[in-house]
């Protein structure tokens, strides 16, 4: 029973940690997709060498990169900062793809009309294009949802104390590794599966009836894992 | 010590890690590969408890961390008499994980083939197993192939958390030698690099492997 605190200690850490790392991976993210599907070449091949870094290097990698580099240029960041900065960065990468795929499903012709109305380009993309984009982004980011989740446990590498080095305690005390652990992955399960479910609810609250959009190419599943 | 001369002397021991690394990756694809196509045939076609095992178990590893899969096997099993080495534990966990994956990534491919072909293939006389074996799944395999190589980086990627139960590949070598020069950041650095290079050798072979397989006019989205 004393083991039931620290889990649920833990299990604030990593919904802290995934909201940290979805917020932060927004914000970048939906620049980036901006940045490669308006901005000028050079800003385009900047934003695809930062996407094929993040997404090519094993978040365990990045997190060690961060961890040791911020120490190595007098930084000396915390486990959990260097954690959230890793992840984040990584995350924003995975969802500009995302956006971008989301803002290049939308008619062209909504652009030009927004342009025709008297709206500047700013305006069309913050007030047309973006509220359409959005809704569809909604499914992929789900599954961006779960995989960032997930990976919030691979901060117990650099020893950010959440939900996976929580039951490491427990198990030096109580010697019960199995029940521990599986306890843990039924946490992780049912979070996965609640936010999943809160993030289909959004989507259909969100919905415009009779006006469903669809994405370009149905590659949803390219954004698994 | 300059950072070339310090890639001179870690290459060896980094290049032995990277072996690792592929052959772990090769070994879990692989397992991934079998079990994945087990699970979304008995996902698809199974009856009533084949198919709520496939569903149960793609969701369960779908849903949790792979680290906390590999814990369940390197530190869980022992307990009940199933002890392995950290490699195979490692290899296990990778596979298992995969295969949820892979699964779907199947399903999905096998559920985009057209009715019509099943029908046609049993109206020739086929049995339904027959017709699953020579008629669907060869196509499945086709489309599956994009999808299917982003599923091999991940694992590719993934592979490097079995670092942490222990399993010599990448980095734990990495983690290894800096825990001897204490040049953390520069030898993690070489190791980033290191997972650039193949991962963007291997989606260039696999695009150009997809591009050979393509069937003109066959297209199935």
């Amino acid at each position: 029973m004393t083991s039931i605190f620290p889990l649920l200690r833990g299990t604030i850490t990593t919904l802290e940690l995934t909201i940290l790392l979805l917020a932060i991976g927004l914000a970048i993210g939906i620049f980036l997709a901006l940045g490669q599907v308006y901005g000028p070449l050079p800003v385009v091949a900047v934003i695809n060498i930062y996407e094929r870094f993040f997404r090519s290097i094993p978040a365990l990698v990045l997190l060690f990169l961060f961890f040791f580099g911020s120490s190595y240029f007098g930084l000396s960041l915390s486990p959990f900062l260097s954690a959230v900065l890793a992840l984040g960065f990584r995350s924003s990468a995975y969802q500009s793809q995302i956006f971008r795929g989301a803002i290049q499903s939308i008619d062209e012709g909504q652009m030009m009309a927004a342009r025709a109305l008297g709206m500047k380009g700013f305006q069309a993309i913050k007030c047309i294009i973006l509220p359409q984009a959005i809704r569809l982004a909604i499914p992929p980011w789900s599954n961006e949802y779960s995989s960032v989740l997930k990976d919030t446990s691979l901060a117990y590498a650099v020893g950010v104390v959440e939900l996976v080095r929580e039951g490491r305690y427990i198990i030096v005390r109580t010697f019960e590794p199995m029940l521990v652990y599986i306890t843990i992955a039924l946490v992780y399960f049912v979070l996965t599966y609640a936010g999943n479910k809160l993030l289909a609810f959004l989507e259909k609250k969100l919905a415009v009836p009779g006006y469903e959009l669809k994405l370009k190419e149905a590659k949803s599943t390219k954004y698994e894992r | 010590m300059s950072l070339l001369s310090l890639i001179k002397e870690i290459s060896p021991q980094l290049l032995e890690g990277t072996l690792v690394t592929l052959q772990l990756t090769g070994f879990a694809i692989s397992l991934g590969f079998v079990i994945g196509m087990f699970l979304a045939l008995g996902r698809l076609y199974g009856r009533g408890p084949v198919r709520k095992f496939c569903i149960g178990y793609i969701e369960f590893f779908r849903g949790t961390p792979l680290l906390v899969q590999l814990f369940i096997v390197y530190y869980g099993l022992p307990r009940y008499g199933i002890k392995v080495p950290s490699i195979v534990a490692a290899l296990l966990g990778l596979g298992l994980n995969s295969a949820a994956y892979q699964a779907e990534y199947f399903r999905g491919a096998i559920q985009s083939i057209d009715e019509g072909q099943m029908m046609a293939a049993r109206a020739l006389g086929m049995k339904k197993l027959q017709a699953i074996l020579n008629i669907l799944i060869p196509q499945a395999l086709r489309i599956v192939i994009p999808s299917w190589s982003n599923e091999l980086i991940y694992t590719l990627k993934y592979s490097s958390v079995a670092y942490i139960i222990g399993a010599p590949e990448l980095m734990a070598q990495a983690k290894f030698i800096a825990a001897e020069n204490f040049r953390y950041f520069e030898v993690f650095l070489v190791v980033a690099f290191i997972y650039l290079v193949i991962v963007s050798l291997l989606s260039w072979i696999l695009r150009i492997i997809e591009n050979r397989v393509r069937i003109p006019g066959l297209q199935t989205s």
